[in-house]
């Protein structure tokens, strides 16, 4: 059970908002009829496959599509000179991503850059006619030696994956570098009485969404439309229009139920390689990933390298910070080196900090956004260090963190002065919990036991959003938004309707609008589309209450103003603007055509105020010292998710976020063999956890509303990726007495280091 | 890929018959557990399928007249959980077939498959080992028998000769004081491939380890039958505090002694050799405290 939020944090009176409401999409996914894009059929439909590089770095002389296009049931083969190349000396952005590296990057153009790199696609009558057919498929390859290791890659000699990337004048797979500064890190590491500096490694981790990438699609008359599982149909769009040469307006993207994306789906792979086939062929294509795809060719997020080194003095307060944080980009550039220089010191109030990130590039696929892009990498470091240094001072680790923690009005090195944040409140309500004070098992049977805490941010994000509200003939009310739902946004937007226009919510239906149907909407990403959408579902309504008014003083035949919209009826503002039965919302909706016509109202714009998220996790770990193995016994999350509009799906976000960083801690990781290609591209063998793994993930909400947001609503979903890395391994080292600066820690990992300490003592 | 056969014969003498006239390009079908995922995967390209699930004997667990079973080579896993009997004499041989995949594999998975996909780090192979079974082979010249430890010879090959066939294993009469126990180190709790396995059979008279087996798996190129091990046990005595530390100390290191393990995803050489020790002392415990109840 999780806790329930505290009263004293929801002093609302609200009817929905906050209201455990049923899902909207349940029934539809728990009974299998939820139509996903794989699910997705057209009459005259053939299909896509790739045909992908087995080489990690290999220059293509040549590749010779004659035998694959003669075989029978084979419609169309296409290379890289079907898709529209962007000149490498011009930058073309669409949100993070450069188009010059996506049209590379979604079929190899000069060069394959990892091993699974497309290199050729074929439509055919059948899936098996086309895979078939991408084994006739010749390509002359120059084997090129590879690179895959973000330190080995960024070491003078090292083969360079891009010869037009420079750093410091010399090619370099170093294609970015970032900075962050506040005070004067010398000075501050002078008064320092503590400073520990230290050295951490993660693995590259996949986001593991459940659903493939797949995608449906048909052209017709120059007009394509796209169903995909994406998370966001007018990057879909966008992108397909970039890479293909059409315009967006003959663009219609559709998008579907989505199995999962964890910011794996903000960028595209197989759409425009099905749109061009599409249009070659005349016929509707289909193309749907393997698992093995998926791994091998889609991102997961940088492995990192990085050296974090942080002082205090000994009345523990921090006086100086700096952390050096080189990402894994993959293929070609775009590692999230903000998020980890941005977001690592981002809790504490530092006067000095110093803080960088590279962007390496490597041979592997090209890193794809991953929940909280980049700051589980930043935290983990610096967390780790900041329960070093507690442990120097002999205080309390919560304590300490209190004692250092940003407040409203503290400067933080990437660049805001915090409004009114609740990062405190996360840490006096973990320092006060029934998980703080309870006592750990005591060592038997060759188990150790350990707790560990760690805390963490996330910016969070605004940005563009459009929503149209519609009343019905009936008085019920469809809300049309632009987000693909991944984290319960339907359920949100309906609870925040329901609430504003005073009606049950289940007068109100969500849907997700296509690109022809809703206004440009920025992708599912970022923790924004509860905060951003609401923003405009919120000002949609308070117009169509407008309008209601405006209608019922049209039939009472009085001032506009002198009607107030109150428990969802309309009624008169007062006995002097005349006496009236009030009018239902459904009253007016009957009366809609001879009052004026339709009553339904749209509201477009770019969002801004979406303040940091913080949070605080408490770990408990026991340790097998024979076999290594690490279990999570009990797990508490501390979050200020500023107002949980739904709480079901805020707990969902939390207790997802710690699932997938005890995964990224203890077992996840992408393994690589000697010829540079994936090794464990299965479930089986890239091992999430499974559900017996864990045990129930306690989260709980503390609600320091957002005073930007008309709901209080700050973004939920990232945040509680962020401090697990770090909460595990505090909590493994308090088990063991010995500390671990790599990720995995696997238990060959943790056993090589237990026979360690067994030889030193 | 070329089309693919499919015949499910009633007896035996008809699945060797047409599994031998294919020679080579057929494979035998039990759950598929193994097999369709490596025809999926692209790994294998039968003609033929040979579905053995209609053939009565191989379907069949029968408990033998003087106190043993005979397991047939196509029984799914769940069938054998259900089997009180055999379960009572075999808890090792059964969790550790058990413990192959989630429920809905082992609705379908088998022992015969298990043992024939020849992995290593197979389950249940370990637990046969060290439960001494026996296995019936049939082919195309007649039927023979071999002790399981001797069916694999390295990874994905076994010492079957074209056209024979897996009928099924027969497990030994159980002497008063007997039991068995499998335990395998994986990283998560389930769903996940033996890094190392140790099944361990033993019999105990009056407090004295009498006799006792050990099969270890995924430690080399076969699952052994680690003969030091089981030689440490014996004579050892069980006290209140269970099994003799010294001797399981020594069957420990005989465990270790025998891996020739490989360094892969999976696990290090040097985990895998100093964790089999640690799992034979840990399965050679529960073995010990069961059979002390028989
Ligand atoms: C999700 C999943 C989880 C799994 N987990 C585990 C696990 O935890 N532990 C584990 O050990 N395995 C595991 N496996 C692998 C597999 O389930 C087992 O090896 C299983 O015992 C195979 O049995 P089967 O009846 O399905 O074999 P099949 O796939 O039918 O056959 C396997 C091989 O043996 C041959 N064969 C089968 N029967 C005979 C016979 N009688 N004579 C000659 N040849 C024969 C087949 O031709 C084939 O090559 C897992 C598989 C899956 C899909």
């Amino acid at each position: 059970m999780s806790d329930k939020t505290s009263a004293a944090n929801s002093a609302n009176d609200n009817k929905w908002i906050g209201q455990r409401t049923i899902r909207p999409d349940g029934a539809d996914k728990v009974t299998g009829r939820a139509a996903y894009a794989a699910d997705t059929t057209m009459p005259g439909m053939i299909w896509g496959k790739v045909l992908r590089s087995p080489h990690p770095h290999a220059r293509i002389k040549s590749i010779n599509t004659k035998k694959a296009e003669a075989y029978p049931g084979v419609k169309a083969v296409i290379t890289a000179k079907d898709i529209v190349e962007f000149p490498l000396d011009k930058s073309v952005m669409l949100g993070i991503q450069d188009m010059r590296w996506m049209c590379r990057n979604v079929m190899a153009r000069e060069k394959a850059l990892f091993a699974g790199h497309p290199v050729a696609a074929v439509a055919a009558t059948s899936e098996k006619i086309a895979a078939e057919a991408c084994q006739l498929i010749e390509v002359d390859y120059e084997v090129l030696p590879f690179v895959i290791d973000v330190e080995e890659a960024m070491k003078p000699g090292a083969p360079v994956l891009h010869d037009f990337i420079k750093h410091e004048g010399k090619p370099s797979n170093i294609a970015g570098r970032l900075e962050h500064k506040l005070g004067d890190v010398d000075a501050g590491f002078a008064k320092a009485d503590v400073v520990i500096e230290r050295t951490f490694r993660t693995a590259p981790v996949h986001q593991g969404y459940i659903e493939p990438h797949a995608c449906l699609v048909s052209v017709s008359d120059g007009k394509a439309t796209i169903w995909s599982s994406s998370q966001g149909q007018f990057m879909v769009r966008a992108m397909c229009a970039y890479l293909t040469g059409i315009p967006q307006n003959d663009i219609r993207a559709i998008p579907a139920e989505i199995g999962g994306g964890f910011g794996g789906k903000t960028i595209i792979y197989l759409e425009p390689l099905a749109l061009v086939l599409a249009k070659k062929t005349g016929r509707p294509v289909k193309m749907v990933m393997t698992r093995t795809e998926v791994f091998h060719a889609s991102g997961p997020t940088s492995g990192s390298f990085s050296r974090i080194k942080m002082g205090a003095t000994k009345d523990g307060k921090l006086v100086a910070a700096s952390g050096t944080f080189c990402l894994q980009a993959g293929a070609l550039p775009g590692s999230p080196i903000r998020g980890a220089a941005g977001c690592a010191f981002a809790p504490y109030d530092i006067p000095n900090v110093f803080s960088e990130g590279f962007d390496v590039v490597s041979n592997r696929s090209k890193v794809a956004a991953y929940r909280a892009p980049g700051a589980p990498i930043g935290c983990y470091g610096t967390e780790c260090v900041m329960d070093e240094i507690a442990e120097a001072l002999k205080m309390d680790p919560l304590e300490f963190r209190l004692k250092n923690a940003a407040k409203m009005g503290i400067k933080a090195a990437h660049g805001p002065v915090y409004p009114r944040i609740g990062f405190v409140e996360t840490i006096e309500q973990a320092k006060t919990h029934a998980h703080y004070a309870a006592p750990l098992p005591k060592a038997a049977n060759g188990k150790l036991y350990g707790r560990g805490v760690a805390s963490g941010f996330w910016f969070n994000a605004g940005g563009e959003s459009s929503a149209q509200v519609n009343v019905n003939e009936d008085g019920t009310v469809v809300v049309i938004t632009g987000h693909p739902d991944i984290g319960g946004s339907r359920a949100s937007t309906a609870n925040i309707t329901a609430e504003v226009l005073g009606i049950d919510y289940r007068k109100v239906s969500v849907l997700i609008g296509d690109t022809s149907t809703i206004g440009f909407s920025n992708l599912t990403g970022g923790s924004r589309v509860t905060y951003a959408s609401a923003m405009v579902v919120t000002q949609s309504t308070e117009h169509v209450i407008t309008i209601l008014r405006e209608r019922a003083a049209k039939i009472w035949k009085i001032d506009p103003d002198a009607v107030i919209w109150e428990n969802g009826e309309a009624r008169p503002a007062g006995d002097n603007a005349g006496k009236f039965e009030p009018l239902s919302l459904a009253q007016i909706a009957a009366q809609a055509s001879a009052t004026g016509g339709p009553i339904g109202a749209g509201k477009q714009l770019n969002t801004t105020g979406a303040e940091g998220g913080f949070a605080t996790h408490l770990c408990d770990v026991e340790v097998d010292q024979d076999l290594g193995i690490v279990r999570v016994l009990r797990y508490t999350s501390f979050q200020d998710v500023g107002r949980a509009i739904h709480p079901s799906y805020v707990e969902g976000q939390m207790q997802g976020g710690a699932a997938q960083g005890i995964g990224w801690a203890l077992s996840e990781e992408y393994i690589f063999n000697k010829d540079g290609k994936l090794d464990n591209p299965s479930f089986l063998d890239y091992r999430m956890p499974v559900c017996s793994d864990l045990p129930m993930l306690d989260s709980v909400i503390i609600e320091v509303p957002n005073p930007k947001h008309p709901q209080g609503v700050r973004g939920v979903g990232e945040v509680p990726l962020v401090p697990p890395l770090a909460a595990v391994s505090n909590a493994v080292y308090n088990a063991l007495g010995r500390r671990f600066y790599a990720l995995p820690m696997s238990p060959p990992r943790v056993l090589a280091v237990m026979d360690m300490k067994q030889a030193a003592e | 890929m070329t089309d693919v056969q499919y015949v499910a014969p009633r007896t035996l003498d008809e699945a060797v018959k047409a599994f031998a006239a294919a020679s080579g390009a057929a494979k035998i079908l039990a759950g598929g557990t193994d097999l369709l995922v490596q025809m999926r995967a692209g790994i294998l390209k039968p003609g033929l399928i040979v579905d053995i699930k209609k053939i009565a004997e191989m379907t069949a667990v029968e408990e033998l007249k003087d106190g043993g079973f005979r397991i047939g080579a196509a029984v799914a896993g769940a069938v054998l959980r259900d089997h009180a009997r055999l379960k009572k004499a075999w808890p090792g041989v059964v969790e550790a077939t058990n413990l192959i995949g989630s429920t809905q594999v082992q609705g379908r998975a088998t022992a015969g498959g298990n043992l024939c996909n020849g992995s290593p780090a197979g389950d249940s192979v370990p637990a046969m080992v060290a439960a001494g079974a026996i296995v019936t082979i049939q082919g195309p010249k007649g039927r023979r028998d071999l002790p399981v430890e001797k069916v694999p010879a390295g990874p994905g090959r076994l010492n079957l000769t074209p056209g024979e066939i897996v009928v099924c294993f027969t497990l030994p009469a159980r002497p008063k004081g007997s039991s068995d126990a499998y335990l395998r180190m994986i990283p998560r709790t389930e769903m996940d491939i033996a890094v190392v396995g140790c099944g361990v059979s033993l019999t105990m008279d009056k407090g004295t380890v009498t006799a006792a087996r050990v099969g270890l798996g995924a430690v080399a190129p076969t699952v052994l039958l680690v003969e030091e091990a089981g030689k440490a046990l014996v004579g050892s005595k069980v006290g209140a505090g269970g099994l003799d530390d010294a001797a399981l100390a020594k069957a420990a290191a005989a465990c270790s002694a025998a891996c020739r393990p490989i360094d892969d995803k999976r696990g290090t050489i040097a985990y895998r050799t100093k964790v089999a020790g640690v799992l034979l002392k840990r399965t050679a415990a529960i073995a010990a405290e069961r059979a002390g109840r028989n």
